[in-house]
C-alpha cells in the first residue's frame, strides 16, 4: 500500500519497530547502519546463542522488510551520501537520545532544508523535552514510570514488568500512527511535520481503565495476581491444568451462563459433574454478580477437573462445546496453534546466520495479511543496489568511502 | 491550519476497546465519524467503571468517554431493518467503514465488504476481530485477557514459581490500534493514488504477536522456551522493583552496564561493592543477584522512592519510581507533556481523556469529549442523509433511532 515511499531509518534497536511496520505496509524502508553493523544486532536473543552480529533474532524480526546500507554517519564524509538519501526520501525515522541529532546535524531545522516535505520522526522514552527528557529508560524503568508496572504482578511481592520488553515496541508502533496521520496531513497540504513521539505516554495509554478510576473515582487499582475484579468480587483468570494453564472466567451475565452450562454437562458426562455446578441457574445470574459463596463452592470442583486435562484438549473442546476458556500458550504453541496455521501467519525465512548454510526458520508477519515479506538483511547486502544502481555511485566511488570505512 | 484528517468520513461500527480506540485517532485528527450505537445492545464499555460519582449510568463511564472522544453519537436499532436500510446509506457516503464485531454480524446486515463497494467501490473497510477471518477459531467468542493467553504474553507475565499473572487489562487492545490507524491510513494513500478501496481484515492475536517476537523468534530458532522471571532480565543485574518508604511504594533500578553499576555504588555510599567480586565483572552480579537485590533493598527501603530515582538520574543509573495512577496524574513529565487532558462532558462534567502518545508540529489534534449515546441522531440524519424532519419523527416514534 505505500510502495511509492521510502523510509530512511536511521534507528537502533529501540525504535526498530516503526520501520518494520511501515515496511509490512510495502514501504521502502532503508535502514542505515554503521559498517560494522547496527546496534539492533547486539540485541538477543542469538541464534545457538552465537552473538555474531547476523545472528540477532531480535534483528531477524524487527529489520524484516528492510534493505539495509552501511554509512558512518558520525563520520563528515558520510554528508554527501546522506544528503541525497534524505533528498530521496519521505520519512525520516529515529530513536537516539534527545540532542544527539542536534550534535550530528541532523536534526528537524537540518533535514528540512534539505527535504522540507520530508515527514520527520522522533521516538524517545520520554519526548524531546521536559523534566525526564534526558533521563534513562531501560524497559524495565519506562514500564515502572508508565504506570503499568504497579499494575500488574502478585499481591505479596513486589510489582514486575512483563518479561519481554515492551516499552519501546510500544511507543515505536505508535511511532507509526503518528507518521501515518502526518502523512495524511502531507497529501492534503504538502506539507512535512515534525513527529516527536513519547513512549512513556504510549505506555500510559495502555492502562485499561485504571487511569480513568483514579480521575473519577480517587481509587488506584492494585496488581491482582491470576484473579480480576468482576463486579464486586475477584475471579481466578489463569488455572494450572495437567501440563500448563488455560484462561477461563465465569464473569456471569448471558454469555458467560451459557459458558459455564456447557462446561457443567461436560464435566457431568465426563463423571466427574458437581452439584454445585448443575444446579446452579447460570443464565439467571448477571454480569459481575456472582456470590463470593458461590465462587468458593465452584472453584474445588473446577480446579479438579482443570487438573485433569491438557491445555490443548480443554481447549479443543472448549471451542466444539462453546466454552469460554483458552490455552495459556507458551512460544511453542504459538507456532501450532492452528488458528495461526490456518491463517498462514508465519513466513519461511532464511534465518540471518553468517554461516555458509542458513537454516530455514518460521519467521513472523506480516500483520495485515494482504503486507509483504522479506528477511532482515545482513549488513550492507543493498549498498550495491542502492547506492550504484539507483542512486549511480561508481565502482570506484564506492570503493573509496569503503576505504575510508564510510560504508 | 488543516486538521491532519479533514474531510474524511468514517462510519463507525466498532465497539469496547481496540476498535474505539483506533477511531479516536481518526476524529481527534479531524475526521468526521459516526458511532453507531444502540440502547439495545449497549457498547460493554458503556458500563464498565469508573462511573461519575460510583453511579451506573450509560453516558457516566469514563473507560467509555476515554476511547470515544469527538465522537457523533448515532443511535440505530440493528435489530429493524429500516436502520439497517439507513447504515447501508451512510455507507455510501463513507470513506471508512470500521467493525470489530464477531465476524458475520455485518454480512448479515449487509453491510459486508462485497456488500458496501457495490455502492461505494472505493470505501475501506477495517474489520478487527480477535483470531481474523477464516481459521477455525475465528468466531469463537472471549472475555477479558484472553489475547495475551493466546499471544503467550500471559504465560512470560508473572514470577517461575507461580502461576502467571497477565499483564493489567485487555493489554494488547491498547497496544494495536498505532497499528491498526496507520493500515487504514496507508489504505486511504493507496486509494487516493489508485482509486481503489480495500477490506483490511486485522486479527489482534497476529498483530499481539509484535509485542512478543524476540522470544518467539528464540523458540523458531533455537527451540527454547522462554519463561516469565519476575523482574529478572536475561543479562543486566541489579534490574529490579526496590522497596520505598511508605506503603507498598516501589522504585525500579537497572544497570546495564559498569559505570552504571560503579555510580549506583556511590550512592550507595559503598564504593568497596564496585570491586567486590561477588558483584563484579557483570556476570558475578547476575549470579549473585539475590543478595545484590538485598543489599540494594536495605539501602532504598528508607528512602522516598521519588526522591531516590532523582538521585539515580542525575548520577547517570537508569531509576524509576513503579508509579500508581495517582502518581501518573502527578508526573511532571506527563504534565509537561499535557498527558491529561480535562474536558466538559455533558453529564459527566469535566473529566481527564488521555491526549495522543506523539505531537504532530503541523496538524496538532483537537480533543472533544465523548457523545451521550444518540446524541447526534438527528444531526445525522438530517445534515448527512438530508431526511425531511416529518420522516426524523417518524422514525423515533416507531423506536429504530434508539
Amino acid at each position: 500500500m505505500l510502495a511509492p515511499y521510502r523510509i530512511l531509518d536511521l534507528t537502533d534497536g529501540r525504535g526498530a519497530l516503526c520501520g518494520r511496520v511501515l515496511g509490512d505496509l510495502g514501504a521502502d524502508v532503508v535502514k542505515v547502519e554503521p559498517p560494522w553493523g547496527d546496534d539492533a544486532r547486539r540485541i538477543g536473543p542469538f541464534y545457538k546463542d552465537d552473538p555474531h552480529p547476523e545472528n540477532s533474532l531480535f534483528w531477524a524480526f524487527n529489520a524484516a522488510n528492510k534493505r539495509s546500507v552501511t554509512l558512518d554517519i558520525e563520520s563528515d564524509d558520510s554528508r554527501p551520501l546522506l544528503t541525497r538519501l534524505i533528498k530521496s526520501s519521505h520519512f525520516l525515522i529515529e530513536s537516539f537520545r534527545p540532542g544527539h541529532v542536534d550534535s550530528l546535524g541532523l536534526n528537524y531545522d537540518a533535514v528540512k532544508q534539505i527535504n522540507p516535505s520530508i515527514i520527520y520522526v522522533s521516538i524517545t522514552p520520554f519526548g524531546q523535552e521536559g523534566p525526564y527528557a534526558a533521563y534513562k529508560a531501560t524497559d524495565l524503568i519506562g514500564m515502572a514510570l508508565s504506570g503499568m508496572m504497579y499494575l500488574t504482578g502478585d499481591t505479596d511481592r513486589p510489582p514486575i514488568r512483563i518479561s519481554t520488553p515492551q516499552f519501546w515496541a510500544i511507543g515505536s508502533a505508535s511511532a507509526v500512527a503518528g507518521a501515518m496521520i502526518a502523512n495524511h496531513h502531507r497529501l492534503l497540504t504538502g506539507k512535512g511535520q515534525y513527529v516527536d513521539v513519547s513512549c512513556q505516554q504510549a505506555v500510559a495509554r495502555s492502562l485499561s481503565h485504571a487511569p480513568m478510576i483514579w480521575d473519577m473515582n480517587r481509587m488506584n487499582m492494585q496488581r491482582q495476581g491470576p484473579f480480576r475484579p468482576v463486579g464486586k468480587i475477584n475471579l481466578r483468570i489463569n488455572w494450572e491444568c495437567a501440563d500448563g494453564y488455560v484462561n477461563f472466567i465465569q464473569p456471569g451475565g448471558h454469555t458467560g451462563g451459557r459458558s459455564m452450562t456447557n462446561l457443567s454437562n461436560w464435566m457431568d458426562e465426563e463423571g466427574v459433574g458437581h452439584p454445585v455446578l448443575r444446579d446452579t441457574d447460570w443464565g439467571e445470574i448477571g454480569f459481575g454478580q456472582l456470590s463470593p459463596e458461590l465462587v468458593e463452592a465452584m472453584t474445588p470442583p473446577l480446579e479438579r477437573f482443570f487438573m485433569s486435562k491438557t491445555k490443548s484438549h480443554l481447549a479443543e473442546q472448549a471451542l466444539e462445546r462453546r466454552i469460554l476458556l483458552f490455552p495459556v500458550h507458551d512460544t511453542k504453541d504459538v507456532f501450532s496453534y492452528p488458528q495461526l496455521l490456518a491463517r498462514d501467519f508465519f513466513r519461511e525465512a532464511e534465518l540471518p546466520s553468517y554461516t555458509e548454510k542458513p537454516e530455514i526458520m518460521n519467521a513472523i508477519g506480516p500483520f495485515i495479511a494482504t503486507g509483504s515479506f522479506r528477511r532482515a538483511p545482513r549488513i550492507g547486502e543493498h549498498n550495491r543496489e542502492i547506492y550504484k544502481d539507483e542512486m549511480g555511485l561508481s565502482d570506484e566511488e564506492i570503493n573509496r568511502l569503503k576505504e575510508q570505512k564510510v560504508i | 491550519m488543516t486538521a491532519a484528517l479533514e474531510g474524511l468520513k468514517v462510519l463507525d461500527f466498532c465497539w469496547v476497546a481496540i476498535g474505539p480506540m483506533t477511531t479516536r485517532y481518526l476524529s481527534d485528527f479531524g475526521a468526521t465519524v459516526i458511532r453507531v450505537e444502540s440502547i439495545h445492545r449497549v457498547d460493554t464499555l458503556r458500563t464498565a467503571t469508573p462511573h461519575k460519582d460510583g453511579i451506573p449510568g450509560i453516558n457516566r463511564s469514563g473507560y467509555f468517554a476515554n476511547y470515544n472522544g469527538g465522537k457523533r453519537s448515532l443511535a440505530l436499532n440493528m435489530s429493524q431493518p429500516r436502520a439497517r436500510e439507513l447504515a447501508r446509506e451512510l455507507a455510501k457516503w463513507a470513506d471508512v467503514v470500521t467493525e470489530n464485531f464477531t465476524p458475520g454480524i455485518m454480512e448479515r446486515w449487509g453491510l459486508g465488504y462485497d456488500d458496501i463497494r457495490k455502492s461505494n467501490p472505493g470505501v475501506v473497510m477495517f474489520s478487527a476481530s480477535m483470531q481474523g477471518r477464516g481459521g477455525p477459531y475465528s468466531n469463537h467468542p472471549g472475555f477479558g485477557p484472553v489475547l495475551t493467553a493466546l499471544s503467550s504474553h500471559t504465560h512470560l507475565t508473572g514470577w517461575p514459581d507461580r502461576t502467571p499473572t497477565s499483564p493489567y487489562g485487555a493489554y494488547t487492545d491498547f497496544l494495536l490500534p498505532h497499528l491498526t490507524v496507520a493500515a487504514i491510513a496507508a489504505a486511504l494513500d493507496n486509494r487516493r493514488r489508485t482509486g481503489e478501496g480495500c477490506h483490511i481484515d486485522f486479527s489482534q492475536l497476529e498483530g499481539s504477536l509484535y509485542f512478543v517476537a524476540p522470544p518467539l523468534m528464540d523458540y523458531a530458532a533455537n527451540g527454547r522456551v522462554q519463561t516469565r522471571q519476575g523482574n529478572r532480565h536475561p543479562v543486566y543485574a541489579p534490574h529490579n522493583a526496590y522497596p520505598c518508604a511508605g506503603d507498598d511504594r516501589w522504585c525500579a533500578i537497572a544497570c546495564t552496564n559498569a559505570d552504571e553499576w560503579q555510580a549506583l555504588c556511590g550512592l550507595m555510599g559503598q564504593p568497596s561493592l564496585a570491586t567486590d567480586p561477588r558483584f563484579a565483572p557483570a556476570d558475578a552480579r547476575k549470579r549473585n543477584e539475590e543478595v545484590l537485590d538485598e543489599i540494594i533493598g536495605r539501602w532504598t527501603e528508607p528512602q522516598d522512592a521519588f526522591q531516590l530515582m532523582h538521585r539515580c538520574q542525575q548520577a547517570g543509573v537508569p531509576a524509576g519510581v513503579v508509579e500508581t495512577c495517582e502518581d501518573l496524574f502527578n508526573d511532571e513529565q506527563l504534565a509537561h507533556r499535557q498527558h491529561y487532558v480535562f474536558l466538559e462532558h455533558k453529564e459527566i462534567g469535566r473529566h481527564a481523556y488521555d491526549a495522543n502518545c506523539f505531537t504532530l508540529s503541523e496538524s496538532p489534534p483537537v480533543y472533544r469529549p465523548a457523545p451521550l449515546l444518540g446524541e447526534h441522531t438527528d444531526w445525522v440524519l438530517r445534515e448527512i442523509l438530508n431526511l425531511p424532519e416529518a420522516e426524523i419523527e417518524n422514525l423515533h416514534e416507531s423506536g429504530i433511532l434508539s
